[in-house]
């Protein structure tokens, strides 16, 4: 599909970072003139996506988080969003709802508010090399009411 | 402050404010955890009025205050959820733990 605009963002993994990524991704869909609901999915999905990166991918350290948003034909929002981490070792059980390696106050939900709040997510991952999640959704704004 | 506090014997009210993230649950977790401990609540009732924002970290604070209060029978009332809130609350079934309402529509 054609991009018919996009932007990248590179930022460290602090969690004071996790507001300003969610609000600059969702400022940048405005141009598709998404309902309060629509920007609302969206800033959830990015802020699982951004605190995956700070919380899972650079648990000792801090790293960059390579965030690449682009519009696409149709309406499409595609999110991606990267990080050269400590990668994951079985995807599809990090996916799986309630899963998660850290107990106590995680969970473990980042992956289905992902995929519940955005139309397609698919998880790309290698061990010591980092994880990207890109996430879809088509804005369909006021058409829908 | 994101947490406003308001205890009696047998019941702590909580007023969130602003944007529930990982970042934001900590302290907001310590401030609702100190209350816990100094009142022993029958009742912990966490009000949403004015969040703008959440995401699964703010699952998780109810989760944890949940077993927060179990030991001495205390139950959790989540109130005046924004739509979105509440969705996110629904997906991670947190009404088997806690009594959860949306907010009236203005």
């Amino acid at each position: 599909m054609n991009i018919i605009n996009d932007f990248k963002l590179t930022i460290d993994s602090k969690s004071v970072n996790e507001g300003f990524s969610r609000c600059a991704v969702s400022a940048f869909a405005t141009q598709l003139d998404p309902t309060i609901e629509e920007i609302s999915d969206i800033k959830m999905a990015v802020s699982e996506a951004v605190t995956n990166c700070i919380v899972h991918a650079y648990p000792q350290s801090v790293g960059k988080i390579y965030i690449h948003c682009s519009i696409l034909e149709k309406n499409t929002l595609k999110i991606s969003i990267r990080d050269k981490g400590c990668g994951i070792s079985n995807v599809k059980q990090a996916m799986e709802p309630l899963f998660t390696t850290l107990g106590g106050e995680r969970a473990g939900l980042g992956f289905a508010v992902m995929e519940s709040f955005t139309d397609r997510i698919s998880v790309r991952s290698i061990i010591n090399k980092g994880t990207t999640v890109t996430m879809y959704k088509k804005i369909r704004g006021r058409a829908i009411l | 402050m994101p947490v406003k506090i308001m205890a009696t014997e047998q019941r702590i009210t909580a007023f969130l404010e602003g944007e529930i993230d990982h970042h934001s649950a900590p302290e907001i977790r310590n401030e609702i955890d100190d209350a816990i401990q100094m009142y022993k609540p029958k009742v912990l009732k966490l009000d949403y009025s004015d969040v703008t924002f959440m995401d699964s970290s703010g699952v998780g604070l109810v989760m944890g205050r949940y077993r927060a209060l179990t030991p001495f029978g205390g139950k959790i009332i989540v109130s005046n959820l924004s739509y979105s809130v509440y969705k996110i609350m629904k997906l991670a079934g947190i009404e088997k733990i806690a009594k959860i309402s949306q907010r009236e529509e203005k």
